[in-house]
Parts: C-alpha cells; sequence; structure tokens
C-alpha cells in the first residue's frame, strides 16, 4: 500500500477507487486546497491566476477562430471578416480573442513587474524567473504571428519587416528569413506555417505553464516582504483566504475586459488592421502592436553603426539583448534583500525604470521623423544600465534595514 | 545665476550628445487637419443606429459611391437591419446585376442580385478601377469607417478611454466628404487630376472629386438635401457597414458590466466576511 502523505482523505468510492489508481483528486487537494501560502500577499499576486484565465479564454476563443479560419493569403482577411459578420456569435468571438491578447498581455506586465518589485526572481526562485521569461517570450511569438494571421495591410508590412530582422542575422540571416517566410518574399508559405504554429505555440506555453507552476509550489510564494515563511503562523490555506482575493481582482479586471471588448474593442488596434493585405502596398507608418513597442523603440534607437558591426545587425543585437537580459536577472541583481521594500534606493531606480518602459513604449507610437531619435537612444541606455549596472552595483550602495520576520511586519501595520 | 547654470548645463549636454539636439527637418501629418468630433446617434454607450439616417446613407451610397467603391463585404439580406422588409429588398437587389455561371452551356451570364448576393463591386478588377480613376483604386467602403480612424495624440487617447469615443472614423468621413477647398493659395500646387483636402488621411490632395453638393440626392423623409446632412447620412450608414453587430455586443456589453459589478461587490462581502473570521481566530 502506497503510504498517505498529506491532509487529503477520499470521502466517496469513487475518490477512494481513483486514489489508488490515479490520484487527481489528491493533486488538486494537496497543490489548491490545501496549499499554503504567506498571509500577507496582496492583490498583486493575483494575475498569475488571471494569466491562466486569459491563456484558457485564448485558447477556447482561439479554436473557435480556427475553425472558421481560412489559411489562404486570397480569403484569410475574408474568412475572418465573414465568421464575424455572419457567424454564430462571429462578432463576440473576433474581438473577444483580439482585446483578450491585449489583456493578456496587461497581466503579463503587472505579473513581470510585480516580480521584479518584490524580488522573486532571487533565489530560490530563478528557475520560475526563467520559466516565466520564457512564457513571455512564448507568448510574444504567437501574438505576433496571431497578428500576422488575419492578413491585414498592417500585418502584412509587420512580418516584412520582422523577417528582415532575422536577414539581418549574419551567415544563417537568409536561411531564417526564408525558413521564416517559407521563400523568398511574404506569400501562401508563409500564412501556412505560421497558422500551424500560431495553433501548435499555446499547447507549448500550457507545457511551460505547468513547469512555472510546479517550480511555484516547489519554493513557495514570495510575498511582499521578500522574507522567507518562518513558522505556520504566518501563512494561511489558499482555499478560502487567498483564492477569495484572486476571485475579487479577477472579476475586477474582468470589468476593464468587458469594458474594452463590447464597448471599444478597436481601441488597442491599428486602424489598417481593418485593410486586407496588399503585398504590393506598405501602410505610411507601420506600428507593431502596443505590448511590442518598447523593444521597436529599441531596434528603432540604433542608428549608428558600432565598428564592423552595421546598424541594422546591432539594432536587432539590442532587440535581441533587451528580452535575453531578462534570462540574467536572478543573478545580475546581487541584492541580499528581495523586497524594493527594504530597499529605498532600487526602489526609486525601479520607478525610474518602469517610466523608461512607457516612455520607450511612447516613442515606438510615434512616427520616426517626429522625436528625435536621441530619445529613443537614452530610453535604450538606461534600460540596459538599470539591468547591467544598478541590479549588480547598487547594492554595494544600499544600507538596507530589515525586519525579523513577516510576522513583525505584520504587527507593525496594526 | 540660475539662467547661467542652465546655459552651461545646456552647452554641456548639446556638446556631450553632439548633433543630437539638432530638431529633426519638421514633417508633416496628415491630415492636415484633425476631423472634428461630431454628434451621433451611435456614440457612447447607449448609441443606437438611427434606422431613418441609414436608410438615407444607403440611398446616398447607391447613388453616388457605388458608381466607384465597392461595398463587397455586405449581402442585400443585411439591409433587413436597416428595417426594410423583404419585399423591399428582393425589388432593391434586382436593381443590381451580377455575373454568374457558367450555366449548362458553359456561359458567363449576367442575371439581377438577389438578397443573398453582396452588393456588386462597380470595377471587374483593380487595373479596370484604377484605369478609370485616374490611377487610384477606389477603396471598398465595407469597412472604411474602422480603417479610417484618425489617431489622437496624448493625452486624448487616454480621456477617449473614459469618453467611449469610438466615432473616430465616421467623424473622418464627414470631414472629408465636406473638407474640400476650391479656393488654393498660390503655394500650394495639387498635381491635375486631384484635389485639396486637407482632411485626407494620407497626403494634401485626393484623387476623388468632390462628390457631394447640396441638392444632389433627393430625400423622401423631409431631411435637409445639404451636403453636410448627405456626409453625415452616409457616414453613418458606413459605420453601420464595418461594425454591424454593434448594438448587440453594446447591449451584451450593458447586461456582462452589470452582472460583473454586482458579483464583484458580492465577492467583496465574502471576502470580508472570510477574512474576519480568520482574524477572529487568530487574535491570540
Amino acid at each position: 500500500m502506497i503510504k498517505e502523505k498529506g491532509t487529503y482523505r477520499p470521502k466517496t468510492r469513487c475518490s477512494r477507487f481513483l486514489n489508488h489508481r490515479l490520484p487527481f483528486p489528491r493533486l488538486i487537494h494537496d497543490s489548491i486546497i490545501k496549499y499554503y501560502v504567506p498571509k500577507n500577499l496582496n492583490y498583486f499576486y493575483t494575475f498569475g491566476c488571471i494569466l491562466i484565465l486569459m491563456l484558457t479564454s485564448q485558447i477556447l476563443t482561439g479554436i473557435v477562430m480556427a475553425m472558421h479560419y481560412v489559411p489562404d493569403v486570397g480569403s484569410a482577411f475574408e474568412s475572418r471578416e465573414h465568421f464575424m459578420r455572419s457567424g454564430r456569435y462571429g462578432w463576440l468571438f473576433g474581438p473577444w480573442h483580439a482585446v483578450g491578447s491585449s489583456f493578456f498581455f496587461i497581466a503579463v506586465y503587472i505579473h513581470l513587474a510585480r516580480s521584479l518589485y518584490y524580488g522573486s526572481h532571487k533565489s530560490p526562485r530563478e528557475i520560475v524567473w526563467i520559466l516565466g521569461v520564457f512564457i513571455y517570450l512564448t507568448m510574444m511569438a504567437t501574438a505576433f504571428i496571431g497578428h500576422v494571421l488575419a492578413w491585414s495591410m498592417i500585418s502584412a508590412a509587420e512580418v516584412s519587416i520582422a523577417a528582415g530582422l532575422f536577414r539581418a542575422m549574419p551567415l544563417v540571416g537568409s536561411w531564417l528569413y526564408e525558413t521564416l517566410l517559407g521563400g523568398y518574399s511574404i506569400g501562401q508559405p508563409t500564412l501556412n506555417r505560421f497558422y500551424v504554429v500560431h495553433s501548435l505555440l499555446p499547447f507549448v506555453l500550457v507545457f511551460l505553464i505547468v513547469l512555472h507552476i510546479w517550480a511555484v509550489h516547489m519554493v513557495g510564494q514570495n510575498n511582499p516582504t521578500g522574507l522567507d515563511v518562518q513558522s505556520e503562523r504566518e501563512t494561511i490555506p489558499f482555499v478560502p483566504y487567498a483564492a477569495i482575493k484572486y476571485v475579487f481582482t479577477i472579476s475586477i479586471f474582468l470589468i476593464f475586459f468587458a469594458w474594452f471588448l463590447f464597448y471599444m474593442p478597436d481601441y488597442m488596434s491599428h486602424a489598417d488592421h481593418h485593410i486586407q493585405a496588399d503585398i504590393f502596398r506598405t501602410p505610411q507608418h507601420v506600428v507593431p502592436e502596443w505590448y511590442f513597442l518598447p523593444f521597436y523603440t529599441m531596434l528603432r534607437a540604433i542608428t549608428f553603426d558600432v565598428g564592423p558591426l552595421e546598424s541594422t545587425l546591432f539594432g536587432v543585437m539590442v532587440l535581441t539583448g533587451s528580452l535575453l537580459i531578462l534570462l540574467f536577472v536572478p543573478w545580475l541583481d546581487r541584492s541580499q534583500v528581495r523586497s524594493a521594500r527594504f530597499r529605498p534606493l532600487y526602489r526609486i531606480c525601479y520607478w525610474l525604470f518602469i517610466v523608461d518602459v512607457i516612455f520607450l513604449g511612447w516613442l515606438g507610437s510615434q512616427s520616426v521623423n517626429d522625436v528625435d531619435v536621441i530619445w529613443s537612444q537614452i530610453g535604450t541606455a538606461f534600460y540596459f544600465i538599470f539591468f547591467l549596472i544598478i541590479m549588480p552595483y547598487l547594492p554595494r550602495f544600499e544600507k538596507n534595514w530589515l525586519p525579523a520576520s513577516i510576522e513583525e511586519v505584520i504587527h507593525q501595520k496594526k | 545665476m540660475i539662467n547661467i547654470i542652465v546655459y552651461f548645463t545646456g552647452m554641456g549636454l548639446s556638446i556631450f550628445w553632439g548633433t543630437g539636439f539638432t530638431k529633426a527637418e519638421v514633417s508633416i501629418h496628415y491630415p492636415l487637419v484633425r476631423p472634428q468630433q461630431q454628434k451621433w446617434s451611435f456614440s457612447g454607450p447607449f448609441g443606437v443606429y438611427d434606422r431613418a439616417q441609414l436608410q438615407r446613407g444607403l440611398k446616398v451610397y447607391t447613388e453616388i459611391c457605388a458608381t466607384c467603391h465597392s461595398l463587397k463585404f455586405v449581402a442585400f439580406h443585411n439591409l433587413r437591419a436597416l428595417n426594410y422588409d423583404e419585399q423591399e429588398i428582393k425589388s432593391f437587389s434586382n436593381q443590381f446585376a451580377i455575373k454568374d455561371g457558367p450555366n449548362e452551356e458553359g456561359n458567363i451570364f449576367t442575371r439581377p442580385a438577389n438578397p443573398t448576393d453582396h452588393f456588386p463591386a462597380p470595377f471587374a478588377n483593380d487595373i479596370q478601377a484604377a484605369f478609370a480613376n485616374n490611377g487610384a483604386i477606389p477603396s471598398d467602403l465595407s469597412l472604411i469607417a474602422r480603417a479610417r480612424a484618425v489617431p489622437r495624440p496624448f493625452p486624448n487617447c487616454l480621456t477617449d478611454i473614459l469618453k467611449n469615443y469610438t466615432t473616430a472614423g465616421a467623424d473622418y468621413i464627414h470631414a472629408l466628404l465636406t473638407g474640400y477647398e476650391t479656393t488654393l493659395s498660390l503655394e500650394q500646387k495639387i498635381s491635375a487630376g486631384k484635389w485639396y483636402n486637407p482632411f485626407f488621411i494620407s497626403g494634401e490632395s485626393i484623387a476623388m472629386a468632390p462628390p457631394l453638393y447640396d441638392g444632389r440626392i433627393v430625400y423622401d423623409d423631409g431631411s435637409p438635401q445639404t451636403r453636410d446632412q448627405y456626409a453625415r447620412d452616409i457616414a453613418a450608414f458606413l459605420t453601420w457597414t464595418a461594425d454591424p453587430h454593434m448594438e448587440t455586443r453594446k447591449k451584451y456589453g450593458l447586461r456582462v458590466i452589470i452582472f460583473l459589478t454586482l458579483y464583484t461587490g458580492l465577492i467583496f462581502f465574502v471576502k470580508r466576511r472570510i477574512w474576519a473570521d480568520y482574524d477572529k481566530g487568530h487574535r491570540s
């Protein structure tokens, strides 16, 4: 007989039967119901759950959209439009999938910013963070490719720009370019492979998210104080105490989502998205979706050659670097203290960083002629300074006071 | 003193950044003039289409726009939403000729359109369209109201969220159609066959000749037969063609938001109750 650990006691015949064969109810019980979390978690800790909800919503609406989609350059745009006009609840599913992707990113940015603030990337949660970065990168790829599937004027322009970036890479560039597009230029093979990849990546996401959650359950959740949990008194069972907070935040988040979905579904996308793709015409002003804008600015900031590196290649390196640098954050941050709550200097730098990213995003939405490139260069420089200089070297100048335990912080508040 | 510091800091910075601070050449933005926000029956969270206005807009489309512009995503039976009955739609669609075939003999033939057909395109293909229109291809109008929303600069783009400003496309169409200027100053050079229009989204001149003027279309419902009224009606009609399910969407939206608000309120009290019990149990 398998030794029974934990507090799960099967009550019904059915659950006793399952318990000895496939202990799925036990898994749910141990990892959700009797899962102990620090009792001082605030509302920013609920975004992980919102992200799972958004992924589920994207997958479900995506399946419906895929059923009505024709991956053919001649009819892709029309098939989508036809479904949204004449399909059953097409008017709902189309905007739901599109606005949903924006809200998925809103949630992921809040989730990321929260981790960076409370030091959730630091030991022992490095793997959690790295898996999170991989999830974020996969999300970006999925969103980008999905946006192309609409086969609007802006998607055709975006994919040619993105493919051009791959071509700028030395040695493998032209091979990558042709593999990505399935030919020498955008065409039917591009759309076909993008369709397949867009249907595949969400399941990669599910896999990565399972690992991410597994890793979180292994090391336990961080909390706003960044201190380790020292006693059982500092924890609460997930159900009902933390769960009710999750449900509360989810329903507030959904109100915002519903406002955009039902009342302004076009707000977060570009007007050119309603023009059918024509590979012989390009829009005047190509802007990627809002969630790519900071990175787009960093790409555009590089207008000069660096030694033997041409500006395009260097721009691609900066763009790639700006994303891959996130993978090294657990080791770049050398502070002994996790939470920014007890790091006044880091807190200032952190907010400057957030402002910088928003500023970079705003710059990305402007046309190149309107704002001086120097601002993008300053913004880009600060982005890298934050990770490469502030994170590793700021701790040397910090004198941090740290409370002894989570309990002490809670008592002080009272 | 402060002036001197600012002056030297500025000099230092400009040396540091080299040519960085030389202003980029002044770029021209299109449209040259931003459309004014108009009053529409369909604006705001409770806005609905004015059926009579849509019917007038359809008249403007069929009598004027349809000469050059297609409306490919709209089928005749969709006009049910404009309060036309089946008989009216049938006789309306019969005025249009549709290419069909092949028939039993293998020939392509022309027949009157059925309610299930979509509005036929005025030109056989893009090349013919461009040839007939001085090189410019008239856009399909089905989605034009959503495809021509002029982006609004900061901070309007943020207040638009609260104001639920979603009629940028209709404002643009109205502004463009009433915005032709015939008296040009000497500096303005417009190439032959183009028309100066400061509201045009992608240049200062447009290939479309001013399509509307007072009294061009006869309305039978007593509405003013002015250019301004025609422009409003066609803008409303094209907003409907671009977003035919807007009213359903808003109706569902209201229910969803009311439900979620009540639900959030309930959850808030449940949460307080649960945590009150916890605090009571752990007050030791």
